[in-house]
């Protein structure tokens, strides 16, 4: 019998059926994440199904999309119906008995970054939440992964129909140069694999450069997989995982605990698995990484230049490429260390950690910022850490806004948004026309980058400062 | 869940790739509920509308011929990117029935199955020709039949395309999700019972 990959593993644990007209499983989910910005849906679905929620003790809500930067009060929330769709989520989850971590507990935060925090997200289980960037969670050997409409399908059955996707490996060796961070390599990742690359597949990291990964910086690739066009990201789980758990609110403990990393142990690609497709990187190869364009694959080290579409044989791509480069206010040759920017924003399930903050820190100390910059913690944990390592006040001190937790400026809902034409220098996931806010210029980059950029007012490599 | 077996409607072309999901509905239109009379106009907002609220003229859903269109043929990598399954809320209240594209996003694929939306796969040849036609003949018809799997134009023009059976005869039946699965409801508890027994065991 062929080897099974860990997906595999994940999978038959979980396939309560197969369907074969659809060649869909109805597969046993063991956590849903509810955020505020579609579980509304949700709930109006159950209603008027005239259900109940079947297992709301697996089930967490966090408002994340619409919390507003500026304080936990409610009043600070841009408008009637984001504050609306704040008080749903909390209503509903009252009313059906599902954890809440609400504005101003302590546990708040993105739902991204709650979950593996608080030690929900383990090894082995199935997570899904109603938003794509869920792939974060696989950082933990999770099958993670983002559902559109099917989160009152999970309320009411606690299982979900999805048919199995092909798996890529892709396999990262070497070691990484000074200065190249875990956003460096999920940018190089995914300009390698494409934007539509890695469509309909699971895809699994692995080599020595991801398993030298630290959790947060795995959570971080596994974040970007999506971008690919991938539904999950998954790293196999190791001592680095295990140590990170141990302890946790939500992670199993005593007993519990050995049994877990007992079965933990199990969940590698066995050596004789095969993937639909193998890609291979050299992490040696890989400098710090800055988006051009309208996707993440229209990314390049930060030494290159802005390139010419003319020289594009596909019309399609070549159109793509004229649009980006129109609608990002850029002419093809320019130089990027040569572009000025507006902004900076530090934060999001990609980059919104305590590792993420530390770095960003690191570059601003003893720095005066020559353009706006707004961090924002992943959660009200890692700010209450930043806190007591005194980054607020590094940051403070160089001039940047110190927000409160959330989606903030990386999805532009709560309010933060990047201007018309303006160009934002972010460490978020998307770098889409209009994802910051109408007419909004997205550069995407890791933390240190962004930091670097806003010291000088323009892209800059870190390596230089 | 409406069914869908055959739908013969007006056909608009969008010729871009990679139309996103928040292109097809941005952000921050998704605190709105489905109930609001509004929510059509959110559909495509920022491609139909310039920044003080004027139709974009070079949109197709804003060309005269266009106006009312229920199929639209789109380019490759169509509702890539953000999970929002509101995305297909917007089509469905904009009038949309059936999207046919070279390839969709897979939440966004399934997500139009889910709402009782058909999306429809086609060859990337398949769909340059179909686009070209309505660009040449404004204003003309799509028929597109589930039942036998086949668009067709009235010049001529017919092509097939594949669907899984489940997904097909749910959309026939307009049948909502849940209610299928709830007739595994005893699997699921047995299952739930054998998997809760050997956690952490």
């Amino acid at each position: 019998m062929a080897g099974q990959t860990i997906v595999d593993k994940i999978w038959q644990s979980h396939e309560i059926l197969l369907d074969p007209g659809s060649g869909e499983s109805l597969l046993y989910i063991d956590n849903l994440f509810l955020t505020d910005s579609s579980s509304f849906h949700a709930f109006d679905l159950i209603e008027k199904e005239k259900l109940p929620v079947r297992n709301p003790k697996q089930i967490f809500g966090v408002p994340d999309h619409f919390a507003s930067s500026k304080s936990k009060k409610l009043l600070d929330i841009a408008d009637p119906d984001r504050i609306a769709r704040i008080n749903d989520l909390e209503s509903n989850c009252k009313k059906w008995e599902i954890h809440h971590f609400g504005l101003d507990d302590p546990r708040m935060g993105i739902t991204h970054v709650v979950g593996p925090e608080q030690g929900i997200t383990q090894p082995g289980k199935i997570v899904l939440c109603g938003d794509s960037h869920t792939s974060t969670h696989g950082g933990l050997g999770a099958l993670a992964f983002g559902i559109g409409g099917q989160s009152g399908h999970v309320l009411a059955t606690q299982c979900l129909w999805q048919k199995k996707l092909k798996q890529i490996r892709v396999t990262v060796s070497g070691s990484r140069q000074n200065m190249v961070t875990a956003k460096d390599l999920a940018l190089k990742i995914v300009s390698t694999l494409g934007a539509g690359g890695a469509f309909g597949h699971i895809v699994e990291y692995a080599g020595e450069a991801i398993t030298a990964l630290s959790i947060e910086e795995r959570l971080t690739v596994c974040n970007m997989t999506i971008e690919s066009g991938g539904r999950a990201g998954i790293i196999a789980p190791d001592q680095i995982t295990f140590d990170y758990l141990l302890g946790k609110d939500f992670a199993p403990n005593g007993r519990d605990w050995e049994n877990a990393v007992k079965f933990w142990k199990t969940l590698q690609s066995d050596p004789e698995a095969e993937f639909d497709r193998e890609v291979f990187i050299d992490a040696g190869s890989i400098e710090p990484m800055v988006s051009w364009g309208n996707t993440a694959e229209e990314t390049l080290p930060i030494t290159a230049y802005i390139p010419d579409p003319f020289s594009i044989e596909d019309r399609d791509r070549r159109e793509s490429l004229s649009n980006a480069l129109e609608y990002m206010g850029l002419t093809p040759g320019t130089k990027m260390t040569d572009i000025k920017i507006d902004q900076v924003f530090i934060g999001s399930c990609t980059n919104g950690r305590i590792e993420d903050l530390r770095a960003a820190a690191n570059v601003l100390k003893n720095h005066t910022i020559k353009v706006p910059a707004l961090i924002t913690p992943g959660s009200n944990l890692v700010r209450k850490a930043a806190e007591a390592e005194g980054l607020d006040r590094i940051f403070i001190k160089a001039g940047c806004t110190w927000g409160e937790a959330g989606c903030s400026m990386c999805v532009g809902m709560n309010g933060d948004i990047v201007a018309p034409q303006k160009r934002c220098a972010s460490t978020s996931n998307r770098n889409f026309v209009g994802r910051q806010g109408s007419g909004s210029r997205t550069h995407l980059m890791s933390p240190a980058m962004a930091a670097a950029a806003a010291i000088n007012g323009r892209l800059t490599d870190v390596r230089e400062l | 869940m409406e069914p869908f077996v055959f739908h013969r409607g007006l056909a608009a072309p969008i010729d871009a790739i990679n139309l996103d999901t928040d292109q097809i509905l941005p952000a921050r239109f998704l605190r709105k509920r489905r109930s609001d009379p509004e929510y059509k106009t959110f559909l495509f907002h920022d491609l139909r509308f310039d920044p003080v609220g004027n139709e974009n003229q070079n949109f197709t859903l804003n060309q005269e011929a266009f106006r009312g269109a229920t199929i639209i043929v789109g380019n490759s990598n169509f509702g890539g990117g953000s999970s929002r399954e509101a995305a297909v809320f917007a089509l469905e209240a904009f009038g949309i029935r059936s999207v046919i594209a070279p390839n969709f996003g897979d939440i966004f694929y399934n997500n139009c199955l889910k709402n009782g939306l058909l999306p429809i796969v086609l060859t990337k040849p398949e769909t340059d020709q179909l686009r070209k036609t309505l660009h040449q003949n404004p204003g003309s018809r799509i028929d597109v039949d589930l039942n036998e799997q086949r668009v067709s134009t009235d010049n001529g023009i017919t092509y097939a395309f594949e669907i899984n059976d489940t997904a097909k005869s749910n959309l026939m039946l307009g049948l909502g999700q849940i209610g299928l699965t709830m007739m595994h409801a005893q699997r699921i508890s047995e299952f739930e019972a054998r998997y809760n027994a050997q956690l952490y065991s």
